[in-house]
């Protein structure tokens, strides 16, 4: 395994754990999203009760230089608020699928947050004085009588308490008649995608009232539907390019200057499956839970309900690396059919886009980012890290009984079949409720974000 | 035969499992009435099926269900918004952020 002691392995401690610690979760504090900004500063949150968390990174502590500095709340609000259809009888979910920041122009920090229908653009802004000293109001507001006014003054700006205030900007809604999976800032900072099962949509972030329909999937009878849009996302570099993932297990690269509607993919990107390995759960597991480009924009990986794979985007017809999360519950599909949880929507993602940087002389040289782990959840609070280069593996446990700042956490691992050793975990004791769907890696420093049902544990690596 | 069994893939062992449970499973378990359940998320409320079944008084009929359809609010009535439980939104701040 990825373990203590040893060359470049990262040694993963306990940083902070934020939640309540009761066993009787309400529904609204599940955790459905995590998202670290472009400097990793901030740190998002969304949760099925439609609320999200910004936690802010205290700045590095000179005396404290053990440690990176904490995270701590910055600004909390509502963004999306339940809803009802009434013209399809459906209730609308404020559950916040998915958070997308935008990177920082000014002072200001935004975020795009969707639920089941609808896109918000959230501005995040610091107030840190206000003016004080009018002439004709009160400090309180109250108006003065204008008669009372003998002298005149310029009002003046006075610090005060930092207030973060949060408000909505743009309200992209009434695009999407299905339930949307995905958003994706494009590289050209001025647009996005939007994804839901059966199609996908591109807006300019100025326009509310006009979106671009660019894939749409749904057959003209709907006894033909075979599959559907499950993840998408924009390529980091190309403002052309993006790929979305099916529930069949493919990934469909399409170039926007090909046409205007991008029902044809450039690349389809499809691993062969052995027929004789077929069974009813094939399709099933197969479906791609979550799809993230490579900081390079080389590589994409994917997630289905038992593996990782990374795909190399010249290679179509296979991926170049295959990485089984827990491939011990193959045999356990029969029952994870029936609780559902064979229909758990895992997300991965790669560590961070730390450049290298070589200096030789005096010139310095900045190498392609290094995306060589790669990190997804799995049952019993457990998650996996993949090291690309080493082919090394490690199983951690997000758990308050491992809360022991700058402790090296110790590495799980999962009994598939015969007897038991004594640190193991069998499979048939996993508690299936305790899942770790999201999870998040700081762009620049070894710090992970790693969401239990209600409770968001943040790790970082033992600095020496 | 147990030089079948060894031949059986884990996955192939589960379906069994899973088809002797269900036998009426379908054949097409990626296809579309799978789907279709999946795009319909969150119906749960009053469609013009539940109207005529009401009308016709389906009460007496067994009708097969699934175990989570039974707290669907159907069949017998026609909800209106107001019958339907109110979904607050959320006024508590979340547990994260105390």
């Amino acid at each position: 395994f990825l373990g203590a002691g040893g060359g470049n392995d990262i040694q993963w401690c306990f940083s902070q754990v934020k939640g309540a610690v009761d066993d009787d979760v309400a529904e609204a504090d599940i955790i459905s999203t995590v998202e670290f900004n472009h400097s990793g500063e901030l740190l998002a949150t969304g949760d099925k009760g439609g609320r999200v968390v910004i936690f802010q990174q205290e700045q590095e502590n000179k005396t404290q230089s053990h440690s990176r500095g904490e995270y701590n709340v910055y600004s909390t609000f509502q963004s999306h608020e339940p809803e009802f259809d009434y013209l399809k009888s459906l209730e609308i979910e404020e559950k916040i699928n998915k958070i997308r920041w935008l990177p920082q122009k000014n002072a200001a920090q935004f975020l795009l947050s969707t639920n089941d229908k609808t896109i918000k653009l959230w501005k995040i802004s610091e107030r840190d004085k206000r003016p004080e000293g009018y002439n004709l109001k009160e400090e309180d507001g109250r108006y003065r009588d204008p008669t009372t006014v003998t002298t005149l003054r310029v009002p003046v700006f006075r610090p005060m308490d930092l207030m973060v205030e949060a408000s909505p900007r743009r309200i992209f809604a009434n695009a999407h008649t299905y339930h949307i999976n995905s958003i994706s800032i494009n590289s050209d900072y001025e647009t996005y995608l939007s994804a839901d099962d059966l199609r996908i949509n591109l807006w300019h972030l100025e326009i509310t009232d006009r979106s671009f329909n660019i894939v749409d999937i749904k057959p003209a009878n709907m006894e033909e539907l075979t599959e559907v849009i499950t993840a998408a996302e924009f390529h980091p570099n190309s403002c052309n390019t993006f790929v979305y993932s099916s529930s069949k297990g493919t990934i469909r690269l399409c170039d926007m200057r090909a046409s205007a509607l991008c029902d044809r993919h450039s690349k389809l990107f499809e691993e062969p499956e052995d027929p004789s390995n077929r069974s009813f759960f094939s399709e099933i597991i197969s479906s791609i839970s979550d799809v993230k480009f490579s900081h390079s924009g080389r590589y994409m990986m994917t997630r289905d309900y038992l593996s990782v794979k990374i795909w190399d985007l010249n290679m179509e017809n296979r991926p170049v690396e295959t990485y089984q999360v827990h491939e011990y519950l193959r045999s356990k599909l029969c029952s994870l059919y029936e609780n559902d949880c064979i229909f758990d929507k895992f997300e991965c993602c790669w560590n961070g886009s730390d450049r290298q940087v070589i200096f030789h002389g005096t010139v310095t040289l900045f190498l392609p980012p290094l995306c060589s782990i790669v990190m997804t959840g799995s049952y019993n609070n457990f998650f996996r890290m993949f090291d690309r280069n080493t082919k090394r593996d490690i199983t951690l446990e997000a758990s308050r009984e491992n809360n022991k700042p700058r402790t090296v956490l110790k590495p799980r691992k999962v009994c598939a079949s015969g007897k038991r050793k004594k640190d193991e975990i069998s499979v048939d004791s996993l508690d299936f409720n305790k899942k770790i769907l999201h999870t998040a890696w700081h762009p620049k420093e070894n710090i992970i974000a790693v969401a239990t049902t209600n409770n968001l544990y943040i790790f970082q690596d033992k600095m020496n | 035969d147990m030089q079948e069994k060894e031949t059986v893939t884990p996955e192939r062992a589960e379906e069994a499992k899973l088809k002797a449970k269900y036998p009426n499973l379908g054949q097409k378990p990626g296809g579309s009435d799978f789907l279709m359940k999946r795009l319909q998320k969150g119906q749960k409320y009053f469609d013009s099926g539940d109207y005529n079944m009401a009308k016709a008084k389906m009460k007496n009929k067994q009708l097969p269900s699934a175990g989570p359809d039974k707290n669907l609010v159907t069949g017998d009535h026609i909800p209106t918004p107001q019958d339907l439980p109110q979904r607050k939104s959320s006024l508590v701040i979340s547990k994260l952020a105390g």
